[in-house]
């Protein structure tokens, strides 16, 4: 039954993680409440019997997506909403992503700890690494074609509006 | 399933309105793909819960389908900002109406 009642706190962490992203006035900071509502979701995946998804949500969404989100940022050097002032590191500002950290990291522990699911109440089923890629290249694998070419296609069109070529061309017409 | 699949779809219902809250309110062009983020986070732990609930791993596969189209969604979405922000120094999606959408 631990199981239960760490699925209900991770909830509670993922939301409670959103709300504060979404009230930030500062981007930088509501990235980093999101990358650790992503972990709590992770956690709820391999809760539910989903261990590649969990570590895939790490390694793409907290750590691609969101790196890249972070880039865009500093990169933009957006003029700041407020006084600089704010921005200074009081530990009061780090309290609530440090609180939101150690619980992420206590239920992590706790995950390990219980060395076989099944036993408490966990369902035995569970998608292994090896039934999820069978599936994925047998049944969908004109799916995956698909999204390599999806993939493809954003590449290229993110590389055609970032090109500063394609700006100079509409600020003349603009003339 | 170790928790009801009501109680899961709750948890999704809140994270899916906190998401369309955040689009919908701000008016900063990175917070609202934060909030379309929070959106399909949603909706992949919907997919994992019913993989789960009907014990079949489609749902899962679904999940890593979204993960591609995301990360397309982000690559093209993040150059059209830096685009629009070199354009018009500006993120604020009230300087981009002239369109009167």
């Amino acid at each position: 039954m631990i199981a239960t009642l760490i699925f209900y706190i991770l909830g509670a962490i993922a939301v409670i993680a959103t709300l504060i992203a979404i009230t930030r006035r500062n981007p930088v900071h509501a990235v980093i409440y999101l990358v650790n509502c992503f972990f709590a979701l992770a956690l709820i995946f391999y809760l539910l019997g989903a261990p590649l998804v969990a570590a895939w949500e790490v390694i793409i969404y907290a750590g691609a997506i969101m790196v890249l989100f972070l880039f865009i940022i500093m990169m933009l050097r957006l003029s700041p909403t407020t006084d600089p002032s704010r921005y200074s590191p009081r530990w009061v500002q780090w309290l609530p992503v440090l609180l939101i950290a150690i619980a992420l990291a206590v239920c992590t522990m706790l995950l390990t700890g219980m060395d076989n699911l099944s036993a408490e109440g966990v369902p035995r089923w569970y998608a292994s690494p090896r039934d999820f890629g069978y599936s994925l290249f047998h049944e969908y694998a004109l799916a995956i074609e698909i999204a390599s070419f999806q993939l493809l296609f954003a590449a290229v069109g993110a590389f055609y509006v970032g090109k500063p070529e394609a700006l100079r061309g509409v600020k003349e017409e603009g003339r | 399933m170790i928790v009801p699949m009501g109680h899961l779809l709750i948890l999704a219902t809140i994270l899916f309105l906190l998401g369309l809250a955040c689009v919908i309110a701000w008016r900063n062009l990175i917070m609202i793909l934060i909030g379309i983020e929070v959106m399909l986070n949603a909706v992949c732990l919907t997919l994992v819960g019913a993989s789960a609930y009907w014990q079949r791993i489609d749902g899962q596969i679904m999940v890593i389908f979204m993960m591609a189209m995301t990360s397309a969604e982000v690559s093209i979405s993040l150059a059209m900002v830096v685009y629009l922000q070199r354009r018009k120094n500006s993120i604020d999606i009230r300087d981009f109406d002239e369109m009167r959408g």
